[in-house]
């Protein structure tokens, strides 16, 4: 058997079997953790499909922000894991069942039409360029969704922080409407202090 | 087809499997929102796999710029989503879905 389908059985593998004690696991920083693993399949999957730029973006955006944000929840929320593990396997039968029946359909499917008669490509030359290819489509074809990319972030950052940011009462901060908003006659009375005239 | 690498169907029932763990996910930890949110990354990896696969087998650059922009909102959502999660944590002390019912329906 070639090497890059050994390396594909076994990265897919491990893939399906992370995935599958992400949902399983009873303690979320477990799950959290599979979730990792899962992700580091994932990317060395895209490497193995010619994709090292999307493979290290997977590697560097979400193993290393996005689940350690998640880390970072679930070990500051004090969940109570008895009540919420209450009805697992009472959905078990149900699930099991949509996704063997979904897998089925997808696989026949991929296996009857014409995709699985798409011939395999070219091996990519030695010299090929990946990060050069994509950054060339994206700042030229795709500039526009690049930069509302851009600002769906923008409003991603804007929303997390206004929503998580506490305002606690019966402290001291300043109010910088109302600092901006002053005028120089309030700041200063001028009190006439003469005698008055008799 | 060439016995070098593995078939484009491959990689598609791989997705699909993947796929469908995040579904059964979803239906098992009905009650937890963070495995609800992993659950829902694992459904957004399975398409990710798909598009750079088809990428590959067709020659075309243009299914990895999607997956790009897939990493960009599934970033968001997951920023988004966690704060409204420590939010609701801390005016109720859970994230049982079942207590989150304040608007009934």
């Amino acid at each position: 058997m070639p090497v890059t389908t050994l390396l594909f059985y076994l990265f897919s593998a491990i893939l399906l079997g992370s995935a599958t004690l992400v949902i399983t696991a009873r303690n979320p920083v477990y799950a959290t953790l599979y979730l990792v693993l899962a992700f580091f399949n994932a990317a060395a999957l895209f490497i193995l499909l010619g994709a090292e730029f999307l493979g290290l973006i997977l590697i560097l955006v979400y193993v290393g922000a996005v689940m350690v944000l998640f880390l970072f929840v679930v070990m500051m929320l004090d969940i109570n894991l008895t009540r919420i593990k209450e009805g697992f396997l009472s959905y078990l039968p149900l699930g099991l069942a949509i996704a063997v029946l979904g897998v089925l359909e997808l696989a026949a499917v991929f296996w009857s039409a014409p995709l699985g008669r798409i011939p395999a490509p070219a091996a990519i030359p030695a010299n090929a360029d990946n990060t050069r290819a994509l950054g060339v489509l994206l700042y030229t074809q795709y500039l526009y969704p690049f930069e509302i990319a851009a600002v769906i972030l923008l409003v991603a950052i804007i929303a997390a922080i206004a929503l998580t940011l506490r305002r606690r009462s019966g402290t001291k901060t300043q109010n910088i409407g109302a600092q901006m908003a002053v005028r120089a006659k309030d700041r200063m009375h001028l009190v006439d202090l003469r005698e008055p005239k008799p | 087809m060439s016995a070098e690498q593995p078939t484009l169907a491959a990689y598609l029932i791989l997705g699909a499997i993947l796929f469908s763990i995040g579904v059964v996910g979803i239906f098992l930890n009905r009650k937890n929102v963070i495995i609800l949110l992993m659950a829902i990354e694992l459904l957004l990896l399975a398409v990710n796999i798909n598009l750079v696969a088809f990428s590959r087998y067709l020659g075309n650059l243009d299914g990895q710029v999607f997956v790009f922009f897939i990493l960009t909102v599934a970033a968001a959502e997951a920023a988004i989503g966690l704060a409204i999660l420590v939010v609701y944590f801390r005016n109720r002390h859970s994230i049982n879905v079942d207590d989150i019912d304040e608007l009934r329906g």
